[in-house]
């Protein structure tokens, strides 16, 4: 469909976005790469020196790195667990004919339009402090003790904050696959006299077996970098530092140049490890 | 799972999605209200729903407290600027790729949303430290090029589904009329494309807005959008809730009404075509 | 001033060659069709000559000057897709005016020329109109007028009619006809309806997988076929082919002979055959027999004819009309 003129004037116009993105991911990481061979610490600039893999080991030994890492894969999969099966649930509730679909749709969907310093704040003072909080205010008229949550159960508490952000994003995606269900195929089901909960296994779990997987590795790859929500909330300690938080801490607050890139090459290599599973997932996709 | 069903199931249904819907709602909700309460009435237990003493006070004390019109301008300035850089980038990119195809492209296409996989926190202490020796923390320039990045292969990847959906025989026939390929991006595909290139862009100013990495740690005070305004509320300010209340809501109306227009292409960028 | 000429021209999309060792002429001023079945590469010659794709090897020259080259926009042609490929978001005005506006051309000129070509064609009253509130037939319209309004040396037409509904086919047939008379430029026509290029053209070039059958007028090529290709290709309903004992009985490997060539019989013929179907049109009917000898035969016969399913009859061939193949499938003299 091209001729040489235009197959030309093709790769000039690919051509800046594709060496801005090329910069963009091969200059940090070659940096990265580099410090994290280096004792490199911003408060003393002249002991720089080569120590080769020893700020890895360091980190990987560094119990507040395992910590870190655990945190991490908590958070995620906690996350992960919430949003999909919540998802699902919404998902099949919004494919209803209720009425005022629309209006439900534009409340179920809101959460995840709000900036991450505004949630986690809101949910943090106004909803779960312990004294003067909507929910303690609650449990308090039940009878029950009010939980100070980021007290006693930080790492829920920000596992709560960032499911209530990202559980439409899961919804919508299920709902869609769900509305491509064909019509047809559920007239069948109809007359096939299908009872609800084997349709639901037998049908509808097949089909939006590929959107859950599209929305566990989509949300994979934003869960591995939570941040704002920690920072605001509880500003590190130990059962809410995650990989990212843990790398700006060495990085800002400890000026650990080698340490905080030794981190950051770990969070890319957790990253990829999901990345090679979508990008062969879209792939198939477009071929399509 | 729509199968026939009777009125009763309906309203069963209804009152159900309702109740859920409005749970998912309320944080917003009671943020929302709350920034029309005094602080007293904020902090009240028991906790005051509808029946108090609305005043906007808190809007006016936005300005005053916390800054609110430098952080907006910041926060739109960096949202739109990125995303009309990006998308100077990304028209002729993704021209490239739709109707220009070579074996590479889908590699190319593919490679380029790995890009945006790659996580922040990998890169952070690179960037910080280019930005540090190189003067660009707390500088607009810095954090929106930075913005600009990540979004860009969101953007090339949407355009590229939405040129995909034009005739290409309507640019062969402009070719023929004499159009050069400037003339032909300018005069024929941007015009055809322009609801798609609006609804890339709703999606793309959203994520710039909400987008909290970079812009907490790069940004302090000069160029620091709305994202460190709120953040600055989680040390003493923190304790002025109808104030976070009113911040916030500035903060995200805006982001609100453009989300709810741009659900589909929410879908359509964000699982990078994966689901239909 | 609008001629033509393609020399051993070939085009490869990997490693399938499309289009084979074409070479010929198309002189200034002719209608010329490109005719043949689906995928025989009419269309890819059409786009080479209008320089929307390269060619692999070979020359193209207009007016003798090699354009292998150039770019679409300079090489002076004009183009109606089989879409229209209509700008959406512009008038009709607008649409037409658009390659002036590329040229660059006074505001005054645009004017001037999108008038006439809006008169040519009976769009004057839509010119404000969006291609969406056109209909069919209106579009096409508009499409060729924004090809005429560049004053080009040849217009292509890429299966224009196609999209169109039968009663407008013929009408716009007609009307294409007529354009050609008043501008005498030339012109090349993409089909794969034998009847439009028979109807329309002054020159056929019959393409079968990507390489030239048989070039020549519209009744050379119905009356001397130079194979078996072109001649079921060209000629509606196709021409009986017979082989066999009919066929070695006249030093031939096949025989062909149009339908409306025969002798029809109830008595005696050289073929008896018995009667399949028939089709009554009123102006024609078609007999569709089936020969011992011969296999299943089309037969024409004006007027209405008292045929019925069963029936036996004879047919016989006008010797004078009747082709013969070598085993190749080429024409023997």
């Amino acid at each position: 469909m091209a001729t040489r003129q235009t197959a030309a004037a093709a790769r000039t116009l690919v051509a800046p976005s594709v060496i801005l993105l090329f910069l963009w991911m091969i200059v940090p990481l070659a940096m990265t790469i580099y410090f994290s061979l280096l004792n490199y610490n911003l408060l003393e600039p002249d002991a720089v020196r080569f120590i080769g893999i020893q700020n890895y080991l360091d980190f990987l030994s560094d119990p507040d790195f395992i910590g870190a890492l655990i945190n991490t894969l908590i958070l995620v999969a906690a996350v992960l667990a919430i949003t999909v099966i919540g998802g699902i649930f919404v998902a099949l509730l919004m494919d209803q004919q209720i009425y005022g679909r629309n209006v439900v749709r534009v409340l179920v969907i809101a959460p995840f339009f709000v900036m991450p310093t505004v949630s986690a704040l809101i949910w943090k003072n106004m909803l779960m402090n312990p004294v003067q909080g909507l929910f303690a205010w609650i449990a308090r008229s039940l009878g029950l003790p009010a939980i100070d949550w980021f007290t006693n159960y930080p790492m829920l508490a920000v596992i709560i904050i960032v499911a209530w952000q990202w559980l439409p994003f899961a919804s919508l995606i299920l709902l869609t696959a769900l509305q491509s269900l064909d019509e047809e195929q559920k007239e069948a089901a109809t007359l096939d006299g299908a009872k609800a909960v084997s349709y639901f296994f037998y049908i509808v779990v097949p089909h939006i077996a590929r959107a859950i997987t599209v929305v566990v590795l989509i949300e994979t790859i934003f869960l591995l970098n939570v941040f704002a929500e920690i920072r605001v909330t509880t500003n590190g300690g130990p059962s809410t530092t995650n990989i990212p938080f843990r790398i700006f801490e060495l990085a800002v607050n400890a000026n650990d140049v080698g340490a905080s890139a030794a981190g950051g090459i770990v969070a890319v290599v957790l990253a990829n490890i999901v990345a090679v599973f979508l990008v062969r997932m879209i792939g198939k996709n477009l071929e399509g | 799972m729509a199968l026939k069903q009777s009125t009763s199931q309906r309203v069963t249904m209804s009152v159900i999605a309702w109740l859920v819907a409005l749970l998912i709602f309320f944080p917003i909700l009671w943020m929302f209200l709350t920034s029309f309460k005094t602080e007293a009435d904020a902090y009240a237990i028991p906790p005051k729903f509808l029946f108090f003493h609305w005043t906007t006070d808190n809007y006016a004390e936005v300005q005053s407290r916390v800054d609110y019109v430098r952080h907006a301008i910041n926060s739109i300035v960096l949202s739109v600027g990125a995303n009309v850089a990006g998308l100077l980038l990304a028209i002729p990119a993704a021209w490239s790729m739709a109707f220009a195809p070579t074996k590479r492209t889908k590699d190319l296409l593919m490679w380029m949303l790995s890009t945006k996989m790659m996580p922040g926190a990998g890169v952070f202490m690179a960037i910080y430290f280019l930005y540090l020796r190189g003067h660009l923390l707390d500088s607009l320039w810095g954090v929106g090029f930075l913005l600009m990045i990540i979004n860009l292969p969101i953007i090339v990847w949407m355009l590229y589904t939405y040129f995909k959906e034009i005739p290409v025989d309507i640019l062969e026939a402009a070719r023929m009329d004499g159009a050069s390929l400037r003339n032909e991006i300018i005069y024929v595909l941007t015009p055809m494309a322009v609801p798609g290139i609006a609804s890339t862009m709703l999606l793309s100013v959203i994520l710039s807005w909400n987008e909290a990495f970079w812009t907490l740690n790069l940004t302090n005070v000069n160029a620091a959008p709305l994202t460190n305004m709120i953040a600055s509320f989680s040390s003493p300010e923190g304790d002025f809730w109808a104030l976070l209340s009113a911040a916030s809501v500035l903060a995200i109306a805006p982001i609100l009404i453009i989300g709810w227009f741009s659900q589909r292409q929410l879908v359509r960028g964000l699982t990078f075509g994966a689901v239909k | 001033m609008g001629s033509i000429e393609l020399k051993n021209v070939r085009k490869d999309f990997g490693a399938i060659s499309v289009i084979n060792d074409v070479s010929f002429k198309v002189d200034d001023g002719e209608f010329t069709v490109f005719v043949g079945p689906s995928g025989c590469g009419k269309s890819t010659l059409l786009r080479l000559i209008a320089g929307l794709e390269d060619i692999s090897s070979g020359q193209i020259l207009i007016d003798g000057k090699d354009v292998s080259n150039v770019g679409p926009a300079q090489r002076g042609l004009s183009m109606v897709f089989q879409s229209y490929a209509l700008y959406p978001h512009m008038t009709v005005r607008n649409n037409i005016a658009f390659a002036l506006k590329m040229a660059k051309q006074p505001k005054k000129v645009i004017d001037e020329k999108v008038k006439k070509a809006a008169a040519i064609l009976n769009l004057t009253d839509y010119l404000e109109r969006r291609p969406r509130q056109l209909s069919g037939g209106q579009r096409q319209r508009v499409a060729i007028g924004r090809a005429i309004v560049r004053e080009p040396a040849a217009f292509l037409f890429d299966e224009p009619l196609s999209n169109l509904d039968a009663a407008l086919r013929v009408q716009m047939r007609l009307e294409i006809g007529d354009l050609h008379q008043n501008l005498k430029t030339t012109m090349i026509y993409v089909t794969h309806d034998q009847v439009e290029a028979m109807t329309m053209a002054d020159k056929i070039v019959v393409l079968n997988k990507g390489a030239v059958a048989q070039i020549g007028s519209p009744l050379e090529l119905y009356n001397k076929p130079n194979g078996l290709f072109v001649a079921r290709f060209i000629g509606s309903p196709t021409m009986n082919i017979i082989s066999g004992a009919p066929a070695a009985k006249r030093n031939a490997a096949s025989i062909g002979i149009r339908p409306e060539h025969v002798e029809f019989s109830t008595t005696a013929g050289e073929w008896p055959c018995k009667v399949r179907l028939s089709e009554h049109l009123g102006a024609d009917t078609f007999v569709y027999v089936e020969g011992a000898a011969t296999g299943p035969l089309t037969v024409r016969l004006e007027g209405e004819a008292p045929v019925e399913p069963g029936q036996a009859v004879y047919v016989t061939p006008k010797e004078n009309r009747l082709h013969r193949f070598d085993k190749d499938g080429r024409s023997l003299a």
